[in-house]
């Protein structure tokens, strides 16, 4: 019987596909890599690395510990490398500024009941609540990539992380 | 090109055929198959297809309720979803078709054509043949009618209402469920994420290993919804072989590989004309823009997260140019 060997990438060992044009310009495709993207990050930045229209995916390189922040609906991040504590509290109220999309960061630890954590590692997939506060932690710097709305803490360097060449 | 709009009713199929099989009708679009082949005819023209291959698109052109856009059979016959009606077209999308004016084109009530294609799936699928499955992992779709498969062939896609795992939405898979781990995946990790709720807050809080979800998925080139942001939809799938469809944008579409290589050959979605071939490695993400048709090759057995936006706003919002067919402004 074959045995098969399934690759994933990490921070410290990826190896970027590219896009061949033929008759096209390579912007079309906005190709970018996760891990690339992370390794040229600080930690805690939120990088669009895709976006269709209000709604975006996001970068986010975790090292140490995060601010806390908030978001009026889900979001979601799928760890794509390291292992990723979360830790929940049950905020009462929204804070005044909120946006309608994306997260806030919250000028105060949140003073609500803690709803739990999880410890998440490559290939696990968390829920972040809508209207919990929640931040996350990493002793080795890990990756997520946040399924979340275009918000304030979003950053768009599409030319910096995307081929833009023909090969 | 010839057109024509039908309404609500359908031919009755045929009586089997010398091979089994029963014949059907839409509108002037004529199926019939052998031991070997699907038969397509139409008033200006006529069309063969391979019937592993017809099959295998019908299959996700059905369990997709017709997806978004174009669902190309292959470089000849497919269907467009108009979210509420769909085109059944022959050399629509085919330069030289279009040119000869040999191109056809029916516009259906979408229960109709879903019917009538049910119908042909069940009825042309033979036991042993799992249309969903990789090839390697399935029996032989030809020879003369021999039983049928239903069990495969009406499955249906699965569609997390909020994230897989939590209370009352769908739920992670494992051997006890009947799906056990892929033969491409055995070394595929199985640990779960550790959850800890404090006490009320179970069901609040929760988490899932996509990459263990994914490695024991027994069908290939079929998006699941594993997490909902509003319109946002993860739609991860496994991949292997060829996709038995090219699929034409009609709104932009993302991939991020998860595991392994796909390379994704991309054409003119209304031409055919060769545009770009995009290899795809682990953490790598890419747009299919608005306007091309693609098809990805596999390998080996691999996790490809697509990312939809599922408004049913956007084909419209392109078409009358509010918005661009290319995902991402670069002086954003």
């Amino acid at each position: 019987m074959a045995s098969y060997e399934t690759r994933f990438g990490s921070l410290s060992s990826y190896d970027q596909g590219q896009v061949v044009i033929i008759d096209d310009d390579p912007r079309n495709y906005a190709f970018s890599n996760v891990f690339d993207v992370a390794s040229h990050a600080r930690a805690f930045e939120q990088i669009a690395v895709a976006k269709n229209l209000e709604y975006v995916l996001a970068v986010e390189r975790v090292e140490h510990v995060s601010p806390w922040r908030t978001a009026v609906h889900d979001q979601f991040a799928l760890v794509m490398d390291g292992e990723v504590v979360f830790e929940f509290v049950d905020v009462e109220q929204q804070p005044e500024g909120t946006p309608e999309g994306g997260s806030i960061t919250l000028a105060d630890e949140p003073t609500g009941p803690p709803m739990g954590t999880v410890v998440a590692r490559q290939g696990h997939m968390v829920l972040l609540p809508a209207g919990s506060a929640y931040r996350y932690s990493a002793d080795v710097a890990a990756v997520l990539l946040l399924q979340t709305v275009v918000g304030p803490e979003v950053r768009f360097r599409w030319p910096q992380i995307c081929q833009t060449t023909v090969n | 090109m010839s057109t024509e709009t039908i309404g609500p009713e359908s031919a009755p199929a045929t009586p089997a055929n010398q091979h089994g099989y029963r014949d059907f009708r839409l509108g002037a679009f004529a199926f019939s198959r052998d031991e070997y082949f699907a038969h397509i005819v139409w008033p200006t023209g006529q069309h063969v297809m391979s019937i592993d291959s017809f099959l295998r698109a019908l299959q996700r052109d059905i369990a997709w309720n017709f997806f978004y856009g174009i669902v190309n059979f292959d470089g000849v016959f497919g269907t467009t979803n108009h979210y509420g009606m769909v085109d059944v077209f022959a050399g629509r999308y085919n330069d030289a078709y279009r040119k000869a004016e040999l191109d056809h084109l029916e516009t259906v009530d979408t229960p109709v054509v879903h019917d009538v294609f049910v119908d042909i799936i069940k009825d042309w699928t033979n036991n042993g043949f799992d249309p969903f499955a990789s090839p390697a992992e399935t029996g032989s779709a030809f020879g003369v009618k021999n039983g049928d498969n239903d069990a495969a062939v009406t499955r249906e896609r699965v569609t997390a209402q909020r994230m897989v795992g939590l209370p009352d939405d769908e739920q992670p898979r494992s051997d006890e469920s009947g799906y056990p781990i892929n033969r491409q995946f055995l070394d595929v990790p199985q640990d779960e994420p550790e959850v800890r709720a404090e006490p009320g807050y179970e069901g609040q809080i929760a988490a899932f290993s996509l990459k263990a979800y994914l490695s024991r998925s027994d069908v290939t080139w079929n998006p699941s919804v594993v997490s909902v942001c509003r319109d946002s939809l993860m739609c991860p799938t496994t991949e292997e072989y060829i996709l038995p469809i090219i699929h034409g944008n009609d709104r932009a579409e993302w991939f991020i590989q998860l595991s392994d290589e796909i390379t994704w050959e991309v054409e003119d979605r209304d031409t055919g004309r060769k545009r770009a071939t995009v290899v795809m490695k682990p953490g790598d993400v890419a747009a299919m823009p608005a306007d091309i048709r693609h098809q990805g090759y596999s390998p080996k057995r691999s996790m490809l997260l697509v990312w939809e936006n599922n408004s049913s706003e956007i084909p419209e919002l392109i078409a009358t140019g509010k918005v661009s067919s290319r995902p991402v402004d670069f002086g954003e």
